[in-house]
């Protein structure tokens, strides 16, 4: 029998807000242990909740990129359940009414068909502590407590089941942590854990529309580990099935060392968090003027940049999907383009100049030295033929360096290509006369000879020549 | 040295007469408070703080820049949070426990210049009607001490009664400030829910919660909350609401205000003489040009059990921090997670208030919850309109604030249904979050005191205590 798989994904975001959700500690990450905490974090007796109304603004953000129904009216519940990280024995976090509900993202298959995604819910919640277990700071079996997490913003983003492989919930992963980041409501870091991803798997026989027992996938801590903890837990159950076995419902642990999944605890062992609405919260009302603010401060999404880049600079697709992957790129080629008469000349340069020195130093865009306007006078100079394509890159690499405009390096070191027909036919004479016998070998036929004339004729122009007229030039001087 | 029982007003005139210094004030009570021992009021008591505040504000007097409560010496229940002090709400679990933070009102009264003297018994984490669930020991009825105060505000009403402190502060879930007010012969009332703030007041049920004053007088409960009302960042749930100066309106005029009396609450199992002393304040009332209107909230029979799932849900997820991990008690021989857990608590935790963590836990689980908990919010609701309605046609409502006067010590802590009884006038009015005042009304035959209670609509506590006031000069 052949099987396919149901997925659906839960994705943790934590917000970039500067302050906690409840109290005003700060939330960098990489803090010292415990240096980001007060009474109302730390779940002293007797502190109350206020809610931060930043996060709620970068949940309803997430939540209209989504297409998702914003809630007017939201309540906020207590989860219950005892862990040494959660000082309060409960976590704050949305249980009924949660604030965006119904909404989807598209992914595009292979082959570019796109297929819509649902999205059940988005809400906000508090994140938990950290146990630190190390060695380096533990004597015997002790845990310590990092409670700095605590209280740092989250949203928790609840697809329908309609993931259907591994490879779709890679995409749709990868699509979400490009919206948030486009967003500028979390920095998508999975490594970090500031992107949180759990799966609940089950498979069917094909064309059996009731769905299986499913087992919930946690610990997948990368984009890789994903895709490959679902392939494997796919595989898992489809060899229960096949040997005439059952799937348990339960929760597993991804193992990225062993590769595997392990199990966690079963149904029976499954927590009952007795949510309740959160009673030191009052119920949060989100107005027509506060969400059509927001909506109007939302940017233009990947998905519409893409189309208009396309659409608007006439580039291939391949372009505008490697320009839009990250909004900050799409930015600098947008403010460049808008400069430049030639589009694709823009995007080669970006796509292939500045990216590769992005990957070389390790930087984020936004700290790349050259800026679009004096980029874009790098580029005019190239397409009105005033400097060659070899220059260009000469400059570029001084602009990278020396904080210099193109056109005053240009400038300083003489370097605007020579088109001047007399000029360059007085070097060609001289190129022809020096050389006579590749010459001759040349006008016998050896075509390639021609790339070693150039290549003297470039040379003796200090690379200045007009490589278009001086190839004419050379030609139809070598057919006399 | 003894000082004599007195009014703020009294108090603050002599003061700034200088006829009297604050000082010397606490030095008096410092002494009466060790010479009452016996009462058990206090489980705190703060005589380094207070002495060295009552030198600062009688220099603070002398320049003319006194506050509103200066040297008025003010007794705290043990659920509030000051800053460097212990924080026990009388519990083995929070026994050594150091607050590192002050609540918002602890922060108002001393800005107001009052004196706080030090912290008074409770019934643990404010579950119980007696102070009997101390862990401390329960606190004793001044009048008589083999009786209870009261609960679980008993330490703060004891300490006022017996003089031990000009006033109190307490907190009201389910009629912990009111009940032992009327037990100890006291003023005492609980605001309306939202009017003061909650920030630092140890939760026990949230939505019920509320801090309020016990005192000598009507008037001095009014100087008081004029202090302590109003609206708080650091409590989402305190209400943006204007704090009016309560202690001008007092002028002892009740003319046709209209008083309802819900016949829910006289209809049998009430004691004789509270009974009487209830028509006689209506004979009072009526004397004096008010109009008395039998009103009915039906859904009063009701309000025990849907106090008990509340209150309880709310405490199981309250309480769920004092869990041995971060502060607090923690068991000596936990030998793993769940250990410290069940250990920590079986050991830190008294019998009422596991008995109330489970019951909190029961009416939420899975399977449960619409049976009880969701139920119980929709009868919430009803209770809350049955007041509504009433406030149609009455500023005021009149009750008895108890069924019967104080019982003694051991008489109900064998039958923690019996106990929950005692708080069958006071539990309605926090469900609804109206306002409540008690206020000694008469003794009974056997010289305990009888309280009366008086209800007002939300954020109208200005007719609550203009009535209070005309009924505590007009009282037989």
């Amino acid at each position: 029998m052949k099987y396919e798989p149901v997925i659906g994904l839960e994705v943790h975001a934590q917000l970039l807000t500067e302050s906690k959700i409840f109290c005003r500690c700060g939330t960098a990450f990489g803090a010292p242990q415990n240096s980001q905490v007060c009474p109302i974090c730390l779940g002293m007796p007797g502190v109350l909740p206020v809610l931060n109304r930043q996060a709620v603004a970068f949940a309803i953000r997430m939540g209209l990129a989504t297409n998702c129904r914003i809630a007017a009216h939201s309540i906020f519940a207590r989860k219950n359940y005892f862990y040494p990280d959660l000082p309060k024995g409960y976590q704050i976090s949305q249980y009924e009414e949660p604030l965006c509900e119904n909404g989807w993202v598209e992914i595009e298959m292979e082959g570019g068909a796109l297929k819509r995604i649902g999205l059940t819910r988005i809400h906000l919640e508090e994140d938990a502590g950290k146990s630190v277990h190390a060695e380096e700071y533990v004597a015997g079996n002790e845990t310590l407590i990092d409670v700095n997490r605590c209280g740092t913003p989250l949203i928790e983003i609840v697809s329908e089941p309609d993931i259907r492989s591994p490879r779709e919930a890679y995409l749709y992963l990868n699509r979400l942590r490009q919206l948030v980041r486009y967003l500028g409501i979390c920095d998508g870091n999975m490594e970090e854990g500031s992107l949180r991803c759990d799966a609940n798997i089950s498979i069917r026989p094909i064309g059996e529309e009731k769905f299986g027992v499913k087992t919930e996938l946690k610990n997948m801590n990368s984009f890789r580990n994903v895709e490959k903890a679902i392939e494997f837990e796919i595989n898992r159950q489809t060899q229960l099935l096949e040997a005439g076995g059952r799937v348990v419902q339960q929760t597993m642990l991804w193992d990225a060392n062993d590769g595997k999944v392990l199990p966690m605890r079963s149904k029976e062992e499954a927590h009952d968090y007795r949510y309740f609405p959160e009673p030191d919260l009052v119920p949060l009302r989100i107005d027509e003027k506060w969400r059509e603010e927001i909506q109007a401060s939302l940017p233009e999404l990947p998905w519409a940049r893409r189309h208009r880049f396309i659409e608007h600079y006439g580039l291939p697709k391949y372009d505008a999907e490697v320009l839009t992957e990250e909004q900050a790129v799409a930015e600098f080629f947008d403010a460049t383009a808008r400069l430049v008469k030639d589009a694709k000349l823009t995007s080669n340069w970006v796509m292939g100049e500045v990216l590769r020195v992005l990957k070389e130093q390790k930087i984020d865009i936004t700290q790349f030295a050259i800026k679009p306007a004096a980029f874009a006078e790098l580029l005019n100079l190239m397409a009105a033929g005033t400097i060659s394509a070899k220059i260009a890159k000469e400059i570029f690499e001084a602009m990278l360096t020396g904080g210099k405009s193109a056109k005053t390096i240009v400038a300083e070191k003489g370097l605007v290509q020579v088109s001047d027909t007399g000029v360059i036919e007085k070097a060609v004479d001289a190129i022809i006369a020096a050389h006579p016998q590749e010459v001759a070998r040349y006008r016998n036929g050896e075509e390639k000879v021609f790339g070693f004339l150039v290549g003297q004729l470039m040379k003796a122009t200090q690379g200045k020549a007009n490589p278009k007229v001086a190839n004419e030039v050379l030609r139809s001087k070598l057919a006399n | 040295m003894d000082f004599p029982k007195t009014t703020i007003r009294a108090f603050q005139e002599k003061l700034f007469r200088g006829e009297q210094s604050v000082v010397a004030a606490v030095a008096a009570y410092l002494q009466r408070i060790a010479a009452a021992k016996n009462l058990n009021a206090f489980l705190t008591i703060l005589d380094d703080r207070a002495n060295a505040r009552a030198h600062a504000i009688d220099a603070k007097i002398k320049r003319g820049a006194a506050g509103k409560l200066a040297g008025v010496i003010i007794a705290v229940k043990d659920i509030l949070a000051m800053k460097g002090e212990r924080l026990t709400c009388g519990s083995r679990i929070l026994e050594n426990f150091v607050s590192p933070y002050d609540a918002t009102i602890i922060q108002k009264l001393e800005a107001a210049d009052a004196i706080i003297i030090g912290k008074t018994n409770m019934d643990e984490f404010a579950m119980g009607s007696s102070t009997e669930n101390s862990a401390f020991g329960p606190a004793k009825n001044p009048i008589n001490p083999d009786y209870v105060p009261g609960g679980s505000s008993g330490g703060s009403a004891v300490a006022v009664a017996a003089n031990l402190a000009m006033a109190a502060l307490g907190s009201d879930t389910g009629g912990s400030i009111r009940q032992p007010a009327a037990l100890c012969g006291v003023v005492g009332m609980k605001p309306t829910y939202g009017r003061v703030s909650r920030f630092g007041l140890v939760a026990f049920a949230s939505s019920l919660d509320q801090v309020g004053p016990l005192a000598h007088s009507v008037e001095d409960v009014a100087r008081i909350l004029e202090v302590i009302c109003g609206h708080d960042e650091r409590d989402s749930t305190s209400a943006p609401v204007a704090v009016e100066e309560f202690s001008r309106f007092l002028d002892g005029e009740v003319k046709g205000k209209v008083v309802g009396l819900p016949k829910e609450y006289l209809a049998g199992g009430v004691q004789k003489e509270i009974h009487a002393a209830v028509t006689a304040a209506k004979a009072r009332l009526q004397e004096a040009g008010a109009v008395i209107k039998e009103v009915s909230l039906p859904h009063t029979r009701y309000a025990i059990a849907t106090y008990y799932i509340i209150c309880t849900a709310e405490a199981s997820a309250n309480l769920a921090r004092y869990d041995g991990a971060r502060y607090g008690h923690r068991s000596r021989d936990a030998q793993s997670l769940e250990e410290m857990y069940v250990k920590s608590r079986s050991e830190g935790f008294g019998a009422e208030v596991k008995r109330r963590i489970m019951l909190g836990t029961y009416v939420l689980s899975s399977g449960y919850y619409d049976a009880y908990y969701r139920r119980a919010q929709k009868v919430r609701t009803l209770i809350r309109r049955d007041f509504e309605q009433a406030f149609k046609e009455c500023d005021v409502l009149l009750t008895p604030t108890t069924p019967t006067t104080a019982f003694k010590l051991g008489e109900k802590t064998a039958d923690p249904l019996e106990m929950y009884l005692a708080d069958i006038f006071t539990v309605s009015i926090n469900l609804a979050g109206v306002p409540a005042i008690s206020i000694p009304f008469g003794v009974d035959a056997k010289g305990l005191p009888i309280g009366l209670q008086i209800i007002g609509k939300a954020f109208d506590e200005k007719n609550v205590l203009q009535t209070a006031h005309f009924l505590e000069t007009a009282h037989p």
